[in-house]
């Protein structure tokens, strides 16, 4: 058997080279192609909502939280936050294979995953209040933690979210926001399920909040950084919100966009201005990204639990 | 504790000696702070006493169990205060969704040690909205244990051992007329029988009367004090001896201890009391579990009646309510039905 490190992704933090973040985007990238080509082919069940065209935020938003000790709090769409917080493609992939050496022995599925500060729920909005209870237990316990919630715009319709804003602002806990304005939820456009704007509603609760466009690594990891620093120091509540379009599907198949909106949408590909940037060593990490994940597959299709 | 304790004394105590005993516990909900000390009084003294650990939150039932939850996950024991029990649905998706499935879902790699309270009931004309008893939806949710005081045993005691014994999220739901009623110590009429094993952790509370009994009553929380009533009154007036089976853990059935009752009496009339509706209720549960024992072990035929309220909501006016909840007479005519 191949050993476990052979399909992981190395993760990356605030030093990491842009290169070693790209590795990382592009790993979160192919693992969700696998994923719906595997969904394709039958060979897994179930559901699964992929974060293409939104890895930049997920890697940016981990990299400046201090894994030994924040936390996360990730939702329906958590495959990219799971990737970039731990790299463990094989628990993930075997986890949706239903197998029992899963993250959560196929118990939680693509949706429900739990390794060491990692959490995720499938139901929208409910995180976001669960977040705010582990933030007030590490500011609790004085363990000087961070914790991040991740939410989508979509999510904005639900009013759990606005009862944890409150909370969290009131009793001045160490929370970050991580907001993920995809521009879509499920198959509705934002415009269709949104009033006024996502930043108003967090300034409402005195939650600073930051907008970057999601498609610019380096623009999205000085804003997480000034987030999660302001919201160690400060301990208080802040908001990130990114831009990135979901460039992917909202499950399987179930894309109803027009055309010229998804292939315009594809021409800022975010993990493709990264690639561009890291330039010409981003050919050896492709390569090797497709060999870590061709392994993980074999694993979770060939080995006896 | 004296005599004269009551429920709501019992509680407090109980919820006074969780904080004192672990720091890990947290009291969480509306106006629970000193000097109201929570809308029927449980909570009284304790901000003042720990005044860390006891938070007054903002109107967000959904938020308050919501970080209860998270609190939980990582290491404390929080009991949150639902102010009435009615409101428990704005917490429906946070009890069902997230605090009963987080340890099954993660693969045991998580507990989810919370107490949710709530006082349930109606008899004090607070209308259809502010008296329901609303615990049987939430009975048979996978992770969920639903809990009931009454004062045939120590509410506080009970209440102790869902915060700091049990390591599952606990709906624990009181009566709000049962917070005035004495602690019941003497029952002369019964031999008092506790029943409490692995399984079913929550004791059962069995009265077992002199002679063998003609059927038995089966009840929980708030419809203790009725049937206890009934069945003096069926005692005095029918000469028909009844065995209560008062539970207070509703959720998972303690069917061990319907197990525990039936290997010792073999009733030819069972009669089950709630204060909901009927309708897909407790006592729907019990029979049903009572039959698969009763199947299993070839006794004879019991006949069966449930009393609840009417299926309908509960009126405002004080005698249009006392019509639509369950009464003495009520549970007497149910019993006289069954002979």
């Amino acid at each position: 058997m191949m050993p476990a490190t052979d399909t992981r992704l190395t993760v990356t933090d605030r030093a990491s080279s842009l290169a070693e973040h790209y590795r990382v985007a592009f790993g979160i990238r192919s693992c969700e192609r696998l994923l719906l080509d595997q969904f394709t082919l039958g060979r897994i069940g179930g559901t699964t909502h992929t974060c293409i065209g939104q890895e930049v935020a997920a890697v940016a938003v981990t990299a400046a939280l201090d894994r030994t000790r924040d936390c996360v709090f990730s939702n329906h769409r958590g495959h990219g936050h799971f990737l970039a917080y731990c790299g463990e493609v094989f628990p993930l992939l075997a986890e949706i294979f239903g197998r029992p050496d899963g993250v959560c022995g196929g118990h939680g599925g693509s949706q429900h995953l739990h390794w060491r500060n990692f959490y995720s729920n499938g139901v929208q909005g409910g995180t976001v209040g669960n977040a705010v209870g582990v933030a007030l237990a590490e500011k609790t316990k004085r363990s000087g933690a961070v914790t991040c919630a991740w939410l989508g715009d979509g999510t904005f319709g639900e009013g759990l979210v606005y009862e944890a804003m409150n909370i969290a602002s009131l009793w001045r806990l160490p929370i970050v926001f991580a907001i993920e304005a995809n521009g879509i939820a499920q198959t509705t456009p934002t415009g269709l399920q949104l009033a006024g704007s996502l930043a108003a509603r967090c300034t409402a609760f005195d939650i600073p909040v930051e907008e970057v466009s999601g498609t610019d690594f380096a623009e999205a990891l000085a804003a997480a950084t000034r987030a999660v620093d302001a919201t160690r120091a400060e301990q208080r509540p802040h908001a990130l919100v990114s831009h990135a379009i979901r460039l992917g599907p909202h499950s399987k198949g179930d894309d109803t966009r027009d055309a010229a909106v998804l292939h315009a949408a594809w021409a800022n590909d975010p993990v493709a201005a990264l690639r561009r940037k890291v330039g010409a060593a981003t050919d050896a990490i492709d390569r090797d990204i497709a060999r870590l994940m061709q392994d993980a597959l074999a694993r979770a299709e060939k080995t006896d639990p | 504790m004296s005599p004269e304790t009551t429920v709501l004394a019992s509680l407090n105590a109980g919820l006074r000696a969780a904080l004192a005993a672990d720091e890990r516990v947290i009291v969480l909900g509306e106006d629970v702070l000193d000097p109201y000390g929570g809308a029927f009084k449980v909570t009284r003294g304790l901000s003042t006493q720990f005044p860390d650990r006891v938070l007054t939150t903002p109107i967000s039932e959904a938020g308050i169990v919501a970080v209860a939850t998270g609190l939980a996950l990582r290491g404390f024991r929080p009991v949150v205060e639902i102010m009435f029990g009615d409101f428990l649905f704005l917490a429906g998706d946070q009890i069902v969704n997230h605090a009963a499935k987080y340890r099954a879902m993660f693969n045991d790699q998580v507990r989810v040690p919370l107490v949710i309270r709530t006082p349930a009931g109606g008899r004090r004309g607070y209308g259809p909205t502010h008296s329901q008893s609303l615990e049987k939806h939430f009975l048979g949710v996978p992770g969920l244990w639903v809990v009931a005081p009454h004062p045939l045993l120590d509410p506080g005691e009970l209440l102790r051992q869902a915060i700091v014994d049990v390591d599952d999220p606990v709906l624990f739901v009181e009566n709000k007329i049962g917070y005035g009623e004495p602690l019941r110590r003497g029952l002369p009429d019964y031999d008092v029988v506790r029943i409490v094993d692995a399984t079913s952790p929550f004791p059962t509370v069995w009265l077992k009367p002199r002679a063998a009994p003609d059927g038995l009553l089966l009840c929980y929380g708030g419809m203790t004090p009725l049937s206890l009533d009934a069945a003096r009154i069926l005692r005095e007036r029918e000469q028909l001896n009844l065995g209560l089976v008062v539970v207070s853990q509703l959720a998972p059935t303690p069917s061990t201890h319907l197990e525990a009752v039936l290997r010792e009496v073999a009733p030819s009339a069972i009669v089950t009391v709630e204060e909901a509706p009927a309708e897909g209720g407790w006592g729907a549960e019990m029979i049903a579990t009572i039959e698969h024992i009763r199947d299993a072990r070839r006794l004879g035929a019991i006949v069966y009646r449930r009393v609840g309220a009417k299926n309908a909501p509960i009126p405002s006016a004080r005698a249009l309510e006392h019509e639509a909840l369950p009464q003495v007479d009520d549970i007497v005519a149910a019993v006289l039905d069954c002979f």
